[in-house]
């Protein structure tokens, strides 16, 4: 399986974003997504998931599933975590692996994998940043597909949850899912390749201090 | 398909649970319609004729409620992406919200208004009559809607845009749906044509209504 994007252009608001970007990802690989603040990191993510429009440019996708999109073939973890919180833990990610189909673990496996077996019952309401997190990521483990697509996975979570997800990606390349990550930081994976944005793009200007606008127009 | 029936679970599921739309909608028809006798006074024949419009009217707006969250709130939690990129087609997935709104703020109201019609002075027929044409009525009013809730899901308090978007389109509704329940009390016009004019709308509304708003959750999602 091999995901290639040709000169991949994304506008927003009149605005673009990122232009010229070409990359290509195969089973087992991981590629990170870098650059600065409103680079355009998680506008790349959405545009391969068709949340955005691509402008300009290609993407194909080798060796999947031809009766299914891109979308549907991937996770995308956002920044949000899809949750609800008058559901409690169980019954969000119920909804979760119930609506995303091909079921691969049961919801207590799943919830056990990313260490909320204790929660099952509480109100997503009450969790914490990090645990909502945790629950989102639960979603990629109990439901199978081999495109993963996060944005900044290892956000808000503590040391022990990021070598477990760390844990868990490794799994997933090992089962020949390739992962595109946008990330500040490192991965804690060692066969990572980095796609810097930012610098590929020549019309994104960096922000002039001048302007209060520039710096939080699209963040990331 | 699975991923269907989990998502009007899940609907069903987030209506009932506090913060939800299924009581708060009943509770405003109750509030309205009781509103009503104290503000005309006993006049007994009066509610009797004014008694289906002000049930319709009150329906119309208790549907209006939670309309404004029914897309809105998936959009702020991020829940609306993962359903845009959903295996299912968007025109089912917007379908089937709007069959669990139904079934938690339609459904309910048509099951009240008998109890609440006993307020407004209605008879045995004329209730039976009014519940017929609520229960045939009120999907048209929740499929309508569907349409302002996509229109406005991106807006911060986009419930005004709402109502000003949804309320112009459901006057054929409120026509014919009064119309043909005041033809079981008694009135001049027969029950049949107002009523099998409601029944098309409904019809239309149920297929126009997804498709416009798949379309437009298509758009704006940006």
């Amino acid at each position: 399986m091999r995901l290639s994007a040709s000169n991949l252009a994304c506008h927003r608001g009149g605005r673009e974003v990122f232009a010229g970007v070409s990359f290509t990802v195969a089973s087992g690989e991981v590629l990170a997504v870098t650059g600065r603040n409103g680079a355009g990191k998680s506008s790349l993510l959405r545009t391969v998931v068709g949340l955005l429009r691509i402008a300009q440019g290609s993407l194909t996708l080798e060796g999947g599933n031809p009766e299914l999109t891109i979308a549907e073939q991937a996770h995308y973890l956002g920044h949000q975590d899809a949750l609800k919180p008058s559901l409690s833990v169980a019954e969000n990610l119920e909804f979760w692996t119930g609506f995303l189909g091909r079921k691969a673990a049961d919801v207590a496996a799943a919830l056990a994998a990313v260490g909320l077996d204790s929660l099952a019952g509480l109100p997503a309401a009450y969790l914490s940043a990090g645990q909502r997190r945790r629950l989102s990521i639960a979603r990629l483990f109990a439901v199978k597909r081999s495109i993963w697509l996060l944005d900044e996975p290892m956000s808000t979570l503590d040391a022990a949850a990021q070598d477990r997800l760390g844990g868990l990606m490794r799994a997933h390349l090992a089962e020949g899912g390739f992962i595109l990550a946008a990330t500040h930081g490192p991965l804690g994976i060692e066969a990572t390749r980095e796609l810097r944005l930012g610098e590929v793009g020549s019309a994104l200007a960096q922000p002039s201090a001048s302007s209060p606008w520039s710096a939080e127009t699209k963040a990331s | 398909m699975t991923s269907l029936g989990a998502l009007l679970i899940r609907d069903m599921r987030l209506a009932v649970r506090v913060g939800g739309g299924a009581l708060m909608g009943v509770l405003f028809f109750l509030v309205v319609v009781t509103l009503v006798p104290f503000a005309i006074g006993p006049d007994l024949a009066l509610l009797e004729r004014i008694g289906p419009a002000v049930l319709w009217l009150a329906a119309l707006l208790a549907n209006l409620l939670a309309l404004d969250r029914l897309f809105a709130a998936d959009h702020e939690d991020g829940s609306l992406d993962l359903l845009l990129m959903s295996r299912a087609p968007l025109e089912l997935v917007v379908a089937v919200k709007g069959l669990a709104h139904w079934l938690t703020t339609g459904l309910p109201l048509v099951i009240a208004a008998p109890l609440i019609g006993l307020l407004l002075n209605l008879d045995g027929a004329a209730q039976a009559g009014l519940v017929l044409t609520l229960l045939v009525g009120t999907p048209a009013l929740t499929f309508i809607g569907l349409i302002g809730a996509a229109i406005a899901v991106a807006l911060r308090r986009g419930g005004l845009l709402l109502a000003v978007l949804v309320l112009p389109l459901t006057v054929p509704v409120l026509i014919f749906g009064v119309a043909a329940a005041n033809a079981v009390l008694g009135g001049a016009a027969p029950f049949g044509t107002p009523f099998t004019i409601l029944c098309a709308l409904s019809l239309a509304s149920l297929v126009i209504g997804p498709f416009a708003a798949a379309a437009a959750l298509r758009q704006e999602i940006e």
